[in-house]
Protein backbone atom coordinates (compact mmCIF):
# COMPACT_ATOMS: atom_id res chain seq x y z
CA UNK A 1 0.00 0.00 0.00
CA UNK A 2 1.51 3.61 -1.26
CA UNK A 3 1.33 5.47 2.30
CA UNK A 4 1.93 9.16 2.89
CA UNK A 5 3.45 10.18 6.31
CA UNK A 6 2.76 13.31 7.73
CA UNK A 7 6.17 14.86 8.62
CA UNK A 8 7.01 17.15 10.97
CA UNK A 9 11.31 16.52 11.13
CA UNK A 10 10.78 15.54 14.88
CA UNK A 11 11.45 12.30 16.61
CA UNK A 12 8.20 10.81 16.45
CA UNK A 13 7.54 11.59 12.53
CA UNK A 14 10.88 10.08 11.47
CA UNK A 15 10.37 7.21 14.10
CA UNK A 16 6.94 6.78 11.80
CA UNK A 17 8.52 6.80 8.71
CA UNK A 18 11.06 4.18 9.70
CA UNK A 19 8.92 1.52 11.25
CA UNK A 20 5.76 2.15 8.22
CA UNK A 21 8.55 1.64 5.87
CA UNK A 22 9.29 -1.67 6.93
CA UNK A 23 5.56 -2.61 6.37
CA UNK A 24 4.63 -0.74 3.40
CA UNK A 25 5.57 1.80 0.83
CA UNK A 26 6.00 5.01 2.11
CA UNK A 27 5.24 6.89 -1.35
CA UNK A 28 6.03 10.54 -0.03
CA UNK A 29 6.41 12.67 3.50
CA UNK A 30 3.87 15.55 4.00
CA UNK A 31 4.51 18.55 5.73
CA UNK A 32 2.58 21.51 6.98
CA UNK A 33 5.12 24.56 7.20
CA UNK A 34 2.95 26.86 9.70
CA UNK A 35 3.19 30.56 9.64
CA UNK A 36 2.10 30.52 13.47
CA UNK A 37 4.97 29.61 16.13
CA UNK A 38 1.87 28.44 18.49
CA UNK A 39 0.04 25.98 15.88
CA UNK A 40 -2.44 23.81 17.20
CA UNK A 41 -1.80 20.64 14.97
CA UNK A 42 1.89 21.37 13.34
CA UNK A 43 5.13 21.25 15.11
CA UNK A 44 7.14 24.53 13.83
CA UNK A 45 10.84 24.81 14.79
CA UNK A 46 13.02 23.75 12.12
CA UNK A 47 10.46 23.00 9.75
CA UNK A 48 12.17 24.30 7.14
CA UNK A 49 14.07 21.39 7.64
CA UNK A 50 12.04 18.54 6.65
CA UNK A 51 13.38 18.56 2.84
CA UNK A 52 16.80 18.32 3.86
CA UNK A 53 15.92 15.40 5.90
CA UNK A 54 13.55 14.24 3.20
CA UNK A 55 16.30 14.36 0.81
CA UNK A 56 19.02 12.77 3.33
CA UNK A 57 15.93 9.63 3.51
CA UNK A 58 15.30 9.52 -0.43
CA UNK A 59 11.95 10.06 -0.21
CA UNK A 60 10.01 12.64 -1.88
CA UNK A 61 8.04 15.51 0.00
CA UNK A 62 5.10 17.64 -0.39
CA UNK A 63 5.44 20.88 1.50
CA UNK A 64 2.19 23.11 2.23
CA UNK A 65 2.10 26.71 3.82
CA UNK A 66 -0.74 26.91 6.27
CA UNK A 67 -1.65 30.48 7.97
CA UNK A 68 -1.49 27.94 11.42
CA UNK A 69 -4.67 29.51 12.45
CA UNK A 70 -7.20 26.94 14.38
CA UNK A 71 -9.52 24.59 12.66
CA UNK A 72 -8.83 26.48 9.23
CA UNK A 73 -5.26 24.37 9.60
CA UNK A 74 -7.18 21.54 9.41
CA UNK A 75 -8.71 22.92 5.48
CA UNK A 76 -4.82 23.26 4.99
CA UNK A 77 -3.95 19.64 6.04
CA UNK A 78 -6.88 18.55 4.36
CA UNK A 79 -5.72 20.35 0.83
CA UNK A 80 -2.03 19.23 1.71
CA UNK A 81 -3.57 15.18 1.50
CA UNK A 82 -5.67 15.88 -1.26
CA UNK A 83 -2.29 17.44 -3.43
CA UNK A 84 -0.32 14.12 -2.34
CA UNK A 85 -3.33 11.98 -3.41
CA UNK A 86 -2.95 13.59 -6.57
CA UNK A 87 1.10 13.71 -6.78
CA UNK A 88 2.03 10.58 -5.22
CA UNK A 89 -1.56 8.03 -5.36
CA UNK A 90 -1.53 7.34 -1.90
CA UNK A 91 -3.91 5.01 -0.48
CA UNK A 92 -3.72 6.29 2.91
CA UNK A 93 -1.74 8.22 6.12
CA UNK A 94 0.42 7.40 8.72
CA UNK A 95 1.03 9.97 11.47
CA UNK A 96 3.04 10.29 14.60
CA UNK A 97 0.42 11.28 16.76
CA UNK A 98 1.83 9.03 20.02
CA UNK A 99 -0.91 10.11 22.62
CA UNK A 100 -2.89 12.92 21.27
CA UNK A 101 -6.57 12.10 20.72
CA UNK A 102 -7.09 15.89 19.43
CA UNK A 103 -4.54 14.90 16.40
CA UNK A 104 -5.52 11.69 16.02
CA UNK A 105 -9.03 12.35 15.76
CA UNK A 106 -8.82 15.12 13.44
CA UNK A 107 -6.79 13.18 11.02
CA UNK A 108 -8.88 10.07 10.94
CA UNK A 109 -11.54 12.46 9.96
CA UNK A 110 -10.04 14.48 7.07
CA UNK A 111 -8.79 10.37 5.58
CA UNK A 112 -12.25 9.08 6.13
CA UNK A 113 -13.57 12.25 4.15
CA UNK A 114 -11.01 11.67 1.41
CA UNK A 115 -11.78 8.12 1.67
CA UNK A 116 -7.97 6.78 2.76
CA UNK A 117 -6.31 4.56 5.02
CA UNK A 118 -5.19 6.06 8.61
CA UNK A 119 -2.53 4.52 10.61
CA UNK A 120 -1.90 6.16 13.84
CA UNK A 121 0.84 3.69 14.40
CA UNK A 122 3.62 2.61 15.10
CA UNK A 123 3.80 5.45 17.93
CA UNK A 124 -0.30 5.13 19.06
CA UNK A 125 0.37 4.65 22.87
CA UNK A 126 3.47 2.89 22.67
CA UNK A 127 5.15 3.04 26.21
CA UNK A 128 6.95 6.43 26.48
CA UNK A 129 10.07 4.87 28.12
CA UNK A 130 10.56 1.92 26.03
CA UNK A 131 10.03 4.11 22.94
CA UNK A 132 13.04 7.21 24.04
CA UNK A 133 15.50 4.44 24.68
CA UNK A 134 14.62 2.22 21.46
CA UNK A 135 15.68 5.90 19.74
CA UNK A 136 18.85 6.45 21.12
CA UNK A 137 19.48 2.49 21.11
CA UNK A 138 18.83 2.23 17.20
CA UNK A 139 20.96 4.94 16.50
CA UNK A 140 18.62 8.52 15.85
CA UNK A 141 20.44 11.09 16.49
CA UNK A 142 17.24 13.37 18.18
CA UNK A 143 18.31 16.64 19.27
CA UNK A 144 16.18 19.46 21.25
CA UNK A 145 14.80 22.26 19.35
CA UNK A 146 12.24 23.68 21.45
CA UNK A 147 11.41 24.02 25.41
CA UNK A 148 8.06 25.20 26.47
CA UNK A 149 7.81 24.48 29.72
CA UNK A 150 9.21 24.25 33.50
CA UNK A 151 12.11 22.71 34.27
CA UNK A 152 14.14 23.12 31.08
CA UNK A 153 16.49 25.63 30.78
CA UNK A 154 19.04 27.11 28.31
CA UNK A 155 20.83 24.21 28.27
CA UNK A 156 18.29 22.03 26.65
CA UNK A 157 18.12 23.70 23.57
CA UNK A 158 20.29 21.61 20.65
CA UNK A 159 20.92 18.91 23.75
CA UNK A 160 20.84 15.63 22.46
CA UNK A 161 18.55 13.29 23.69
CA UNK A 162 20.80 10.35 24.74
CA UNK A 163 21.41 8.03 27.90
CA UNK A 164 22.52 11.26 30.36
CA UNK A 165 19.67 13.62 28.81
CA UNK A 166 16.82 10.76 28.81
CA UNK A 167 17.83 9.79 32.74
CA UNK A 168 17.16 13.64 33.29
CA UNK A 169 14.07 13.53 31.78
CA UNK A 170 12.58 10.82 33.97
CA UNK A 171 13.63 12.38 36.90
CA UNK A 172 11.44 15.81 35.24
CA UNK A 173 8.77 13.59 34.57
CA UNK A 174 8.23 12.21 38.07
CA UNK A 175 8.69 15.84 39.90
CA UNK A 176 7.46 17.73 37.21
CA UNK A 177 4.70 15.91 35.64
CA UNK A 178 6.25 16.41 32.10
CA UNK A 179 5.65 13.26 29.67
CA UNK A 180 8.75 11.58 28.93
CA UNK A 181 7.93 12.04 25.20
CA UNK A 182 7.52 16.06 24.87
CA UNK A 183 3.91 15.06 24.00
CA UNK A 184 2.56 17.55 26.38
CA UNK A 185 3.81 20.15 24.16
CA UNK A 186 6.85 20.85 26.76
CA UNK A 187 9.55 20.11 24.20
CA UNK A 188 10.20 19.33 20.15
CA UNK A 189 13.03 17.30 18.77
CA UNK A 190 14.35 17.57 15.32
CA UNK A 191 16.15 14.66 13.70
CA UNK A 192 19.63 14.78 12.34
CA UNK A 193 20.46 11.34 11.55
CA UNK A 194 18.37 7.83 11.39
CA UNK A 195 19.97 4.47 10.74
CA UNK A 196 17.86 4.41 7.49
CA UNK A 197 19.14 8.21 6.15
CA UNK A 198 21.77 10.11 6.22
CA UNK A 199 23.16 12.43 7.80
CA UNK A 200 22.00 16.46 8.46
CA UNK A 201 25.07 18.26 9.38
CA UNK A 202 24.46 22.08 10.77
CA UNK A 203 26.52 24.80 9.45
CA UNK A 204 24.66 27.67 11.27
CA UNK A 205 22.01 28.11 14.29
CA UNK A 206 21.28 30.18 16.92
CA UNK A 207 19.18 29.69 20.19
CA UNK A 208 16.34 31.92 21.50
CA UNK A 209 15.92 31.68 25.25
CA UNK A 210 13.64 33.28 28.43
CA UNK A 211 11.54 32.00 31.19
CA UNK A 212 11.64 28.31 30.02
CA UNK A 213 10.69 29.14 26.84
CA UNK A 214 12.99 28.77 23.99
CA UNK A 215 14.01 27.29 20.36
CA UNK A 216 17.16 26.25 19.27
CA UNK A 217 17.33 27.08 15.11
CA UNK A 218 19.48 25.69 12.83
CA UNK A 219 19.34 28.32 10.07
CA UNK A 220 21.88 26.75 7.34
CA UNK A 221 22.58 22.82 7.19
CA UNK A 222 24.02 20.13 4.44
CA UNK A 223 22.87 16.57 4.00
CA UNK A 224 26.08 14.32 4.45
CA UNK A 225 26.28 10.48 3.49
CA UNK A 226 27.42 8.24 6.34
CA UNK B 1 -2.63 -17.21 28.21
CA UNK B 2 -4.36 -14.59 26.41
CA UNK B 3 -5.02 -14.86 22.86
CA UNK B 4 -5.20 -12.12 20.59
CA UNK B 5 -6.70 -12.02 17.61
CA UNK B 6 -5.85 -9.73 14.81
CA UNK B 7 -8.70 -8.75 12.70
CA UNK B 8 -6.51 -6.09 9.89
CA UNK B 9 -6.68 -7.42 6.50
CA UNK B 10 -3.68 -9.25 6.24
CA UNK B 11 -0.96 -10.49 8.62
CA UNK B 12 1.89 -8.29 10.29
CA UNK B 13 -0.09 -4.87 9.09
CA UNK B 14 0.20 -1.44 10.08
CA UNK B 15 -3.17 -2.12 12.18
CA UNK B 16 -1.47 -4.42 14.19
CA UNK B 17 0.60 -2.35 15.95
CA UNK B 18 -1.83 0.84 16.62
CA UNK B 19 -4.75 -2.18 17.12
CA UNK B 20 -3.17 -5.42 19.16
CA UNK B 21 -0.14 -4.32 20.61
CA UNK B 22 -1.98 -1.41 22.93
CA UNK B 23 -4.18 -4.44 23.71
CA UNK B 24 -1.41 -6.99 24.37
CA UNK B 25 0.70 -4.16 27.34
CA UNK B 26 -2.45 -3.90 28.83
CA UNK B 27 -2.89 -8.25 28.89
CA UNK B 28 1.13 -7.69 29.89
CA UNK B 29 0.76 -5.13 32.62
CA UNK B 30 -2.11 -7.11 34.46
CA UNK B 31 0.39 -9.96 34.85
CA UNK B 32 -0.80 -12.26 31.80
CA UNK B 33 1.15 -13.59 29.32
CA UNK B 34 -0.63 -13.38 25.29
CA UNK B 35 -0.17 -14.50 21.99
CA UNK B 36 -1.12 -13.14 19.25
CA UNK B 37 -2.29 -14.80 16.47
CA UNK B 38 -4.14 -13.35 12.84
CA UNK B 39 -7.90 -14.04 12.43
CA UNK B 40 -7.46 -16.24 9.21
CA UNK B 41 -4.87 -18.17 11.50
CA UNK B 42 -7.07 -19.22 14.34
CA UNK B 43 -6.69 -23.31 14.13
CA UNK B 44 -3.09 -22.72 14.79
CA UNK B 45 -3.51 -21.75 18.15
CA UNK B 46 -6.56 -23.97 18.82
CA UNK B 47 -5.83 -26.01 21.98
CA UNK B 48 -3.65 -24.45 23.32
CA UNK B 49 -3.68 -22.91 26.77
CA UNK B 50 -5.80 -20.41 26.15
CA UNK B 51 -7.76 -18.60 29.14
CA UNK B 52 -9.33 -16.27 27.20
CA UNK B 53 -9.38 -14.70 24.10
CA UNK B 54 -10.04 -10.90 23.19
CA UNK B 55 -10.68 -10.00 19.20
CA UNK B 56 -9.13 -6.56 18.72
CA UNK B 57 -9.95 -3.67 16.13
CA UNK B 58 -9.19 -2.86 12.92
CA UNK B 59 -8.75 0.66 11.23
CA UNK B 60 -11.40 2.19 9.98
CA UNK B 61 -11.31 0.96 6.26
CA UNK B 62 -10.36 -2.20 7.41
CA UNK B 63 -13.30 -4.53 6.85
CA UNK B 64 -12.31 -7.26 5.50
CA UNK B 65 -13.11 -9.97 8.63
CA UNK B 66 -16.83 -8.97 7.61
CA UNK B 67 -16.33 -10.77 4.48
CA UNK B 68 -15.06 -13.81 6.37
CA UNK B 69 -16.78 -14.82 9.23
CA UNK B 70 -16.71 -18.16 8.48
CA UNK B 71 -13.47 -17.75 10.01
CA UNK B 72 -15.26 -16.62 13.41
CA UNK B 73 -17.50 -19.94 13.51
CA UNK B 74 -15.07 -21.32 16.80
CA UNK B 75 -17.06 -18.23 18.82
CA UNK B 76 -19.65 -19.90 19.54
CA UNK B 77 -18.28 -23.07 20.78
CA UNK B 78 -15.67 -21.49 22.49
CA UNK B 79 -14.72 -22.80 26.47
CA UNK B 80 -13.24 -19.98 27.63
CA UNK B 81 -14.71 -16.42 27.88
CA UNK B 82 -14.11 -14.13 24.28
CA UNK B 83 -14.21 -10.19 24.85
CA UNK B 84 -14.47 -8.45 21.40
CA UNK B 85 -13.30 -4.74 20.33
CA UNK B 86 -14.56 -2.71 17.84
CA UNK B 87 -13.84 -5.09 14.72
CA UNK B 88 -14.01 -7.81 17.16
CA UNK B 89 -17.39 -6.93 18.40
CA UNK B 90 -18.63 -6.81 14.91
CA UNK B 91 -17.09 -9.99 14.23
CA UNK B 92 -18.46 -11.57 17.50
CA UNK B 93 -21.95 -10.41 16.52
CA UNK B 94 -21.71 -11.77 12.92
CA UNK B 95 -20.75 -15.29 14.28
CA UNK B 96 -24.17 -15.25 16.61
CA UNK B 97 -25.92 -14.77 13.07
CA UNK B 98 -26.81 -10.89 14.35
CA UNK B 99 -25.74 -8.12 11.58
CA UNK B 100 -23.89 -4.54 11.31
CA UNK B 101 -24.96 -1.30 9.83
CA UNK B 102 -23.07 1.72 8.57
CA UNK B 103 -23.32 3.53 11.70
CA UNK B 104 -19.46 5.60 12.05
CA UNK B 105 -17.90 7.49 14.72
CA UNK B 106 -14.94 9.01 15.26
CA UNK B 107 -13.47 10.26 18.12
CA UNK B 108 -14.07 10.87 22.04
CA UNK B 109 -18.18 10.13 22.79
CA UNK B 110 -20.56 10.00 25.80
CA UNK B 111 -21.30 6.32 26.19
CA UNK B 112 -23.82 5.65 28.76
CA UNK B 113 -23.78 2.43 31.11
CA UNK B 114 -27.80 0.53 30.82
CA UNK B 115 -27.00 -2.25 33.78
CA UNK B 116 -25.95 -2.24 37.15
CA UNK B 117 -24.98 -5.94 37.93
CA UNK B 118 -22.13 -6.26 35.31
CA UNK B 119 -18.36 -7.34 36.92
CA UNK B 120 -16.86 -4.93 33.94
CA UNK B 121 -19.41 -1.69 33.08
CA UNK B 122 -19.79 -0.71 36.85
CA UNK B 123 -19.41 3.46 36.25
CA UNK B 124 -22.84 5.34 34.71
CA UNK B 125 -21.32 7.22 32.22
CA UNK B 126 -17.71 7.90 30.38
CA UNK B 127 -16.33 9.07 27.64
CA UNK B 128 -14.66 6.94 25.00
CA UNK B 129 -12.30 6.90 21.68
CA UNK B 130 -15.06 5.84 19.01
CA UNK B 131 -13.05 4.74 15.45
CA UNK B 132 -15.82 2.66 13.25
CA UNK B 133 -17.94 2.64 9.98
CA UNK B 134 -20.22 -0.14 11.43
CA UNK B 135 -22.41 -0.77 14.26
CA UNK B 136 -23.93 -4.05 15.47
CA UNK B 137 -27.40 -5.29 15.20
CA UNK B 138 -27.69 -8.01 17.54
CA UNK B 139 -29.91 -11.12 16.36
CA UNK B 140 -32.27 -12.17 18.51
CA UNK B 141 -32.57 -12.07 22.72
CA UNK B 142 -28.65 -13.69 23.05
CA UNK B 143 -27.38 -10.41 23.95
CA UNK B 144 -27.85 -7.83 26.70
CA UNK B 145 -27.24 -4.36 25.98
CA UNK B 146 -24.53 -3.08 28.65
CA UNK B 147 -23.99 0.43 27.00
CA UNK B 148 -24.81 2.94 24.23
CA UNK B 149 -24.02 6.31 22.90
CA UNK B 150 -26.36 8.25 21.02
CA UNK B 151 -25.30 6.68 17.51
CA UNK B 152 -25.06 2.98 18.70
CA UNK B 153 -24.60 -0.12 21.05
CA UNK B 154 -21.72 0.46 22.98
CA UNK B 155 -21.22 -2.41 24.75
CA UNK B 156 -22.54 -6.05 24.85
CA UNK B 157 -22.63 -9.47 27.15
CA UNK B 158 -23.94 -13.39 26.11
CA UNK B 159 -26.43 -13.83 27.96
CA UNK B 160 -25.60 -17.12 29.15
CA UNK B 161 -21.84 -15.88 30.02
CA UNK B 162 -21.36 -12.49 31.92
CA UNK B 163 -17.70 -12.13 30.11
CA UNK B 164 -18.41 -13.28 27.23
CA UNK B 165 -19.46 -9.69 25.19
CA UNK B 166 -17.81 -6.67 23.03
CA UNK B 167 -17.45 -3.05 23.20
CA UNK B 168 -17.60 -1.09 20.05
CA UNK B 169 -15.36 1.72 21.57
CA UNK B 170 -11.61 1.69 22.04
CA UNK B 171 -10.23 0.88 25.83
CA UNK B 172 -7.13 1.09 24.78
CA UNK B 173 -7.55 4.57 24.80
CA UNK B 174 -8.38 6.10 28.10
CA UNK B 175 -10.33 3.39 29.05
CA UNK B 176 -8.00 0.23 29.85
CA UNK B 177 -10.16 -0.27 32.60
CA UNK B 178 -12.50 -2.43 30.53
CA UNK B 179 -9.71 -4.83 29.64
CA UNK B 180 -8.45 -5.03 33.40
CA UNK B 181 -11.79 -5.46 34.68
CA UNK B 182 -12.66 -8.21 31.67
CA UNK B 183 -9.17 -10.08 33.01
CA UNK B 184 -9.54 -9.44 36.17
CA UNK B 185 -13.18 -11.86 36.00
CA UNK B 186 -11.14 -14.63 34.77
CA UNK B 187 -11.38 -17.34 37.52
CA UNK B 188 -8.23 -19.36 36.86
CA UNK B 189 -5.19 -16.28 37.34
Amino acid sequence: MKLGVLFSGGKDSVYATYLAMQKEEVSCLISLVSENDESYMFHTPNIHLTSLQAEAMGIPILEYTTQGIEEEELEDLKQAIARAVEQYDIEGIVTGAVLSVYQATRIQKICDALGLWCYNPPLWHIDQDWYMQTLIDEGFVVIVSGVFSAPFDETWLGRRIDHEALRLLRLYAVKYGITLTGEGGELETLVTDAPFSGKIVALTSESVYANYNGRYCIQTAEVRDK
Amino acid sequence: MILLIDLCHRLHSLGEDEFVRPIADIVEACGYQYKICHFTEWERVAGENIEAVILCGTPLKDNRFTEMTECFAWIQESPVPVLGICAGMQALILAYGGSIEENPEIGMTPVRCRVSDDPVFRDNEWTAYELHRFGTVPGGSEFIVLAESDACIQAVRHHTDPIYGGVQFHPEVRNTWVVERFLSTLVSH
